[in-house]
Order: C-alpha cells, then structure tokens, then sequence
C-alpha cells in the first residue's frame, strides 16, 4: 500500500472578491412588504387592464417566471427590465398566451383581462386586445398595405374590402407616425423598408385591432440610435391610447418611456414602482446594484 | 494622420495562385473546369443538333396536321394530336399534383405529428421520386383496369376494362412531379423564419389563415419552380405514356361528354411520337421524330424559362 498522497492546498475565495448574493426575498431593506403594496390592486387611480396574479412559468423543469404579481394599468408604459434571461420576455409573452406555443411551457398562477381571465378567453380574440411587436422587424412580405390590413381581416378572409380598409389601414399607419413615410407607396413590398421603418409597421400592424394592451419586446433593440429615438417618442405618444408592456435591456430607455418600472433577476419580481422610485431611491438592494450603472 | 505606427500591410499578391497550391488540389481544380465546361459542351452540342436537324425538317404543316394512316411518309401527317396531348397529359398531372404536393409538404413542415408518421410519408415520397415511371406505368395499369375505375377509361365489349386513357395516365404522372412539388415547397416552407409565424399568431390569426395568407404566398417562388421542373418531367416522359395513355396516334374519345370524353380517351404525346417515328419504332420515320423532338425541346426549355421569369417576378413583389 503506497502511502495517500497529499492534498492539494484548499483555495480561499478571498471575501472581498467574493460574488454577492442576495435572496431578493429576504433581503437587508425589508422591500418585500413595501414592493407587495405597491402590486396590490388599488394601489393607483388609474384603471387596471391586466393583472399578472402569482404567475410562475416553467420550461419543462426549468423555471423561467417565479410568483410574480403585477397590474397592467390604462394610459401608463410598464417597463420590465433585467439582466438576460431573467424571465421578463416570458413572461410578456404569457401575457397574450404566445407562451402556449412552446409545447414544455407550464404556467400557474392567473392573468386577467378587464377582469376576465385570459384563459377563458379564444387566444385569437386574446391577441387581438393584447397585441404584440417582437425584437426584430417582422413585416410580412407582402405589400405595406396588406401587413396593415391582415391584422384587421377576419381570419384568411378577403373581405372586407379595400375600400372599406383603407381608413383604418390610413389611421394605424397614422398612429405609428409612418403614414407621411409612406402614404403613397402603399402597394410597396414591406420588405423594402428600412428597418426602423419595418417595426413602426410593425407597430402599426399591432395597432391596426385597436388593442387594449401593446406588449413590446425590445423593440428598438436591432435599430438605430435615430429609429430608437422615434419609437420612443412614438410610445410616449401611444401611451394615451393604449397600455404598454415594453421589455427592455436598455435602462436608460426605460428611464426616458417607462411610467412604470418592473425590475426582474431569476426570474422574481424584485422591485417596482414608478420610473422615479426605482432609479433614484430603490428599495432593494439587488436593484441597487443594476440600477447604479445608470447614472453612476 | 501618422502610419508609422501601424504594422506593414503586406498583400502578397500572387502568391496564392494555383501553381502554388498542393498538386492534388490543382488536380481537382482543373478537374472542376473541366467537368464544368463538358456540361456546356453538352448541352450546347444537344441543342444545336436538335436545332440542326429540327429546323431541317419541322414546318407548320407539321405542326398544325394530325397523324394518318399511310403507306408513304408524305401521306401520314404531323404531330398535332400528340402536340394536344403533352398539352392535356402536363396539365392533368400538374393540377393533380399540386394540392397533394404542397398539402403533404404544409402538414409536414407545419403540423408534423405524430412525427413518426411524417417520417414515414417523407420516405413515402421519396420511394415514389425514386420509382422508375415504366414502373409507375405498369402499376397504373394494374391498378385502373379494376372495374371500380371503368369511369375513367373505357370498358371493352367483354366488359374488361382499359385502364388507359389520359385520365389514368395523368393520375401516374402526377406521381411523378409530385416529389419535386413536395421537397421545393417544403425546402420554401422550412426557409420562411419562426418570427413570421409567430407574428402572424401575435396578430389573432388562426394557423390555418397563417398558412394561407403568409406562409403559401411567401412560399410561392418556390412552389413554381418545383411545378416547372415536375412539368418537364411529365411532358419528357415515355413509359407511362406507352402503357397507359394507349399509344393511340390520334385523340380516341370514349362517350359523348366534352372534355371527359376526351379524358377517357386515349392518344398520344410528343414522346411516344418521337418514340414511334424513330428507327426504334414502327414508322421509322426519323425526319418526323426530330421535328417533334425539336418541338418537345423548344417547349419544355419555354416552360422553364417562363416560369423561372413568374417566380422572379413573386419574388419582386414580396421582397
């Protein structure tokens, strides 16, 4: 029997340099009780369209969403924010049920419409109150005209006709301030414009079914510094219309279009409250630390 | 704005040319040149000879009288019953074959479950693209002589039945150009991004008006081109024609109906007239096959061409 050798000496992680780890749930600041206020129904004037009540989400056994609450109010942009894949894309697309097209996504938990909940709801009547615009411009290939007027079309129908489209098709090209642009290249294939010009039809597309909700995913994210600036200002003006969940990566963007801030890690809902609050004086210190390359 | 800094740029022109590359890569290298150029060679040799010996011997008359009978080659006509015949025969194959080409391609690129029985019907179809057509041929012929399928051809007096006319002879054609409708309209489907289906779902539609409105029209260019090269092959193919359309020179009807009697009947194509009146055949009238092999030719490059203009022309209006 040889004698055992010895032991590699154990490495110390040096505390200093340790990473931080903080349970949102529990942390220094006592935020919980404060954040669960601030979700709670009746916590503002305005009118709630949507609420996510304690909605966790899973990938198969891969949890993605966990327990969060969180209200969907009329005339105000709801940012949700985080590092990546913290959850918040899934849990916007939970919103209008686009989750269900991944076969492993289980949720629990409720999201209610007006009240309703959205499961009882047809997902084609749900999608058309709770529209969406995805990360990258995805017009249709077809004319600018026709991207409009699908959305309006009742299913594969022809009708109703393009005259009878046309005012409506004029209004959500209006709305998403892209009708000066091109008012009078209608018949022009979609795919030809450019790309911020691509998601403000987008934008109009999603506009067109006159939605209660507009859910946003990182809509500026694949455009350009001037694009981004029309989207935003486009949001700002939306939002008296219409609802708006933006996800985004980009904090000052949230800063500049957000009423509301969401702050999502893991897959928690770890902070949220208004865009002043939660920039200025969060209440957790997880959001502390994310928040503190803004302006630091 | 100072260089000096920055390290040389060295372009080593003509350093890399072929002579420098290994032997065996120049060997493949030259070898790609030269199967390449065998190609053109090929095919501009086949087409100046078929124009040769085609413009030699085609003419209106030709073109424009059907064939007789006759014991002198100046008394037995033209091609213009086998002309008619391509005609009908690529026609019934193609509109058979694209709703069954293109609805097995949607199912599976869209649907696909249970998966292992897309797994099957894709190898379905390849055994059937893998079938020589003299196969499909006999097959069709065993299969449409059963009584149940009198109404597509004719039943002899003894009550037999035929099994052959352009109705069944179209039904085994469509089997061949539906491989090629299938594989390009799926390889289109598969190429069209998730995004787009799922903006189309964000949008409340249906998958349903999702695959009518966006993902067919997206898919056309591709449609078409598989429908042009499924075309070719049934208006350039022989077997079947010889055992199923009934190798008749002339169009024979069967009944009075319009149209479905023709159907019924039996006749020619090019092929099986250039088949015919070529030494291997029974005319031996060689003068009459070029022309109609000519005629074949000029049609089936006019079909590729045309539509290779209608799929870049969709392509234009959706990009």
């Amino acid at each position: 029997m040889n004698s055992p050798t010895p032991l590699p000496p154990i490495k110390r992680i040096d505390p200093s340099r340790a990473p931080k780890v903080v349970d949102p749930r529990h942390d220094s600041l006592g935020a919980a009780d404060a954040i669960a206020a601030a979700v709670a129904p009746g916590s503002s004037e305005r009118v709630e369209r949507m609420r996510i009540d304690d909605l966790s989400i899973a990938y198969g056994t891969k949890p993605a969403v966990r327990n969060v609450t969180l209200p969907v109010r009329e005339g105000e942009v709801l940012a949700l924010i985080g590092p990546s894949g913290c959850g918040k894309t899934t849990l916007l697309r939970s919103l209008n049920r686009l989750t269900e097209l991944t076969d492993t996504a289980v949720a629990t938990g409720s999201i209610t419409l007006d009240g309703q909940n959205i499961h009882a709801l047809e997902a084609t009547d749900l999608r058309r109150r709770v529209s969406m615009v995805f990360q990258q411009p995805n017009p249709f290939p077809m004319s600018i005209f026709e991207n409009v007027a699908y959305a309006i079309r009742e299913q594969a129908a022809r009708r109703p006709s393009k005259s009878t489209l046309a005012p409506l098709v004029r209004e959500a090209l209006e709305d998403a301030g892209l009708w000066d642009e091109v008012g009078d290249n209608l018949d022009h294939p979609a795919l030809r414009l450019s790309g911020g010009q691509q998601q403000r039809l987008c934008i109009a597309r999603a506009l067109a079914s006159k939605p209660d909700v507009l859910l946003m995913d990182e809509p500026c994210s694949a455009l350009d510094p001037k694009s981004t600036e029309i989207i935003e200002e486009l949001i700002t003006r939306l939002r008296e219309k219409v609802a708006i969940v933006i996800v985004t990566h980009n904090l000052q963007q949230a800063h500049r279009v957000g009423d509301n801030v969401a702050f999502m890690y893991l897959g928690e809902l770890v902070e949220y409250g208004t865009v002043d609050q939660v920039f200025n004086a969060p209440r957790a210190e997880r959001t502390q630390d994310y928040v503190g390359g803004v302006f630091g | 704005m100072s260089t000096s800094s920055r390290p040389d740029v060295v372009h080593r022109r003509g350093k890399d040319t072929v002579k420098s590359w290994p032997l065996a890569d120049r060997i493949a290298y030259y070898a790609c040149w030269a199967v390449g150029i065998g190609l053109c060679l090929v095919a501009a040799s086949l087409i100046l000879f078929m124009l040769n010996k085609g413009l030699q011997y085609v003419s209106l008359d030709l073109i424009f009288s059907n064939p007789a009978v006759g014991s002198d080659q100046s008394q037995t006509g033209g091609f213009l019953a086998p002309l008619l015949g391509t005609f009908i025969l690529t026609l019934l194959g193609t509109i058979i074959a694209i709703p069954l080409g293109v609805g097995t391609a949607v199912w599976i690129v869209e649907y696909g479950r249970p998966a292992r029985l897309a797994r099957a019907v894709e190898s379905g179809i390849e055994v059937v693209a893998g079938t020589p057509s003299i196969v499909l041929g006999i097959f069709g012929l065993l299969l449409f002589s059963n009584g149940i399928f009198a109404f597509m051809s004719f039943r002899a007096l003894g009550g037999a039945v035929g099994g052959r006319s352009f109705l069944t002879a179209g039904v085994m054609m469509s089997f061949i150009a539906l491989p090629l409708i299938f594989t390009s309209t799926r390889e289109a489907l598969q190429q069209v991004p998730a995004q787009v289906r799922e903006a189309s779902y964000a949008l409340g539609k249906t998958k349903w008006s999702t695959i009518r409105k966006v993902l067919i029209p997206t898919a056309r260019p591709g449609i078409l081109t598989g429908t042009a090269l499924g075309m070719g092959r049934i208006a350039g193919d022989t077997a079947i024609v010889v055992i199923l359309l009934g190798a008749t020179m002339q169009i024979e009807k069967v009944g009075s109906a319009p149209l479905v009697s023709t159907l019924r009947g039996s006749g020619s194509t090019l092929t099986s007239y250039v088949y015919n009146n070529s030494p291997a055949g029974e005319g031996n009238a060689p003068q009459k096959a070029y022309a109609a092999a000519f005629v074949l030719l000029l049609l089936v490059l006019a079909l590729n061409f045309g539509i290779d203009l209608l799929s870049r022309r969709t392509k234009k209006e959706i990009v």
